[in-house]
């Protein structure tokens, strides 16, 4: 099944990428690797040989630490060479640690959490105001729901009706210190999100069925904005990062990395 | 100024459709004809400056102009980082305009001072710092900013500030305005402070002191070539700027210095104290108290040239 191919892949690059570079956040591409592979095999009209194309869906990673996921993705697709990937990091390199508009597909460069929401409510209240029919996505993390730039725009988005703004939370209840009920709890965020006139829906982010059928479905009412809550586990795929603070953090080491294949029936 | 600047936006929106307003509850009695006129291309996004310039970068992304704008510091330093990483980066065409530059706020106190606004918005990469001086340029600057494609910020006055230039000006970013030509200093200013400068300048003429006298409306990118050629020609040079000592133009013009090696004449900062402000009155008292008065500024030039 193309959804798993793919996952399986961004899971094992993630892993690879965050190793040859010693960088950070590999949990963060593992726990969004589902939802990341749905949008871009079947939700995102996008264009690989024309990434500048004016109808697409725009979609921002606000997230940016979890860069990796998304090149990976974008390589599969198309929109570059597959050798840059493994330029992750590296001096010299083509991709950066977190996610930047200098590479190709990609719609916004963010890292500092707070910032992606904003931007795609500006998008998305150009697109109602010209009669534009694309779609602008943005996903989220935990942290990015501590930030009040997020809730200024989610009043915004509320306030101007806008049912092309998809906001999509990897809920994996973990930020860069701790359980995020422990740090800043975000519940009930679904009785929230609805107070603030948001279309709320719960899936399960790592089930196939359950993210393409949210996806498909948006906005999920009219004249609301739509936030897709996604209950996801971080470090997902690798059982030693699994659900873990400290995947945030490490990097497979080269016996780790082995397992992490072997786990995931991969082989880069 | 702020009337000027606003009725110049309006002129222009109503021949550029990619023109749009995005404020954070601020503009009384100034920005409703634009929110009439144009309902489709106003927004006014609440008491949320980070969420202001965030919305102007999607929407500059999407190949607008959007101008963010509010009162001092608002738009500036509560939203920096959006600034920074959404704006700069993407060298999206956002322009940012802050009403009350320096003390013109006196009263309110330091919450609506911005006297750090030059040093910082330089200092970001992409960024074009404009600071008119009187209502000639802040028309004038207003076209030039909407005619330029990337950030910009513009730092506009409050009030009806007095002319300085008695001819029409030839507006250019990043080329200053020399007011009137003198062999005894140089004396470069920014912003509105300019009209006490200007009438320093003039009294100084009465007692045999020709200075050359600049407006120096755009701080980034500086206009280097007009400093070099004040300096050579006339041995000392003064800066003249409603802002902290630090980084501002002074910094800016010290820079241009240093770098051509143009360091053995006499030099003078008139700036604010790197203090907070907590003193309380008018924008000329204020002004007053810091040496910036006409009097403050024409002792302070006349010290200087007769150090040379
Ligand atoms: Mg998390």
């Amino acid at each position: 099944m193309e959804y798993l191919r793919l996952a399986t892949l961004i899971r094992a690059y993630a892993v690879r990428m965050t190793h040859r570079g010693k960088s950070g956040h590999v949990g963060s591409s593992l726990s969004m690797a589902d939802l990341i592979s749905v949008l871009y095999t079947k939700i995102l009209r996008v264009n690989p040989s024309q990434p500048d194309w004016q109808e697409r869906d725009r979609f921002i990673l606000s997230k940016g630490h979890a860069a990796a996921g998304v090149y990976v993705a974008l390589a599969e697709k198309g929109f570059f060479p597959k050798d840059w990937l493994d330029t992750y990091y590296q001096d010299n390199g083509r991709l950066s640690g977190h996610i930047s508009h200098h590479v190709p597909g990609v719609e916004f460069s963010t890292g500092s959490l707070g910032h992606g929401l904003p931007v795609a409510a500006g998008m998305a209240i150009n697109a109602k105001r010209k009669n534009k029919n694309y779609r602008i996505f943005a996903l989220l993390s935990d942290g990015d729901c501590n930030e009040g730039s997020t809730w200024e725009s989610i009043m915004f988005a509320a306030q101007h009706h806008l049912d092309n703004l998809i906001a999509i939370l990897d809920y994996n209840k973990i930020q860069a210190l701790g359980r995020s009920k422990d740090i800043i709890d975000l519940e009930p965020l679904t009785e929230k999100l609805k107070a603030f006139h948001w279309a709320v829906k719960e899936i399960n982010g790592h089930n196939y069925q359950q993210i393409e059928d949210a996806l498909t479905n948006v906005p999920l009412e009219s004249s609301k904005p739509s936030f897709i809550i996604a209950h996801t586990i971080k470090g997902k795929g690798v059982s030693f990062f699994e659900d873990t603070v400290s995947c945030h953090y490490k990097y497979a080491n080269e016996e780790e990395l082995e397992k992490a294949y072997n786990e995931l029936g991969v082989k880069i | 100024m702020r009337s000027v600047f606003n009725k110049t936006l309006l002129e222009l929106a109503k021949k550029d459709d990619r023109i749009f307003m995005v404020l954070a509850d601020i503009g009384y009695g100034e920005i409703e004809p634009f929110a009439q006129a144009f309902p489709d291309r106003y927004f006014n996004v609440g008491v949320a400056e980070q969420n202001m310039t965030g919305i102007a970068c999607g929407i500059a992304m999407e190949g607008n102009i959007p101008v963010t704008y509010s009162i001092a510091n608002f738009p500036t330093l509560r939203c920096l980082e959006q600034i920074r990483n959404d704006v700069c980066y993407h060298n999206a065409n956002v322009k940012i305009v802050i009403i009350g530059g320096g003390v013109a706020y006196g009263p309110l106190g330091i919450s609506h001072h911005s006297t750090e606004d030059l040093a910082i918005m330089r200092a970001l990469p992409n960024m074009v710092v404009l600071a008119p001086s009187d209502l000639a340029e802040a028309s004038e600057a207003t076209k030039a900013m909407i005619k330029y494609d990337g950030p910009i910020y513009y730092r506009c006055g409050y009030k009806k500030e007095p002319p300085i230039h008695e001819d029409s000006i030839d507006f250019k970013i990043g080329r200053a305005i020399t007011v009137c030509d003198g062999t005894d200093a140089g004396v470069i200013y920014t912003g509105t402070i300019g009209y006490n400068a200007k009438l320093a300048v003039k009294e100084l003429d009465k007692k045999g002191i020709k200075c050359r006298f600049i407006s120096m409306h755009t701080v980034k990118p500086i206009d280097s070539e007009i400093i070099v050629k004040a300096a050579k020609e006339t041995g000392a040079i003064i800066t003249v700027e409603e802002h902290n000592m630090m980084g501002g133009l002074g910094g800016a013009v010290a820079e241009v210095l240093m770098d051509s090696n143009l360091t053995n004449i006499k030099c003078k900062r008139i700036a604010l104290p790197d203090v907070n402000i907590s003193k309380v009155g008018s924008q000329e008292w204020l002004r007053e108290q810091y040496g910036m008065s006409p009097q403050g500024i024409a002792d302070t030039i006349e010290k200087t040239v007769r150090q040379k």
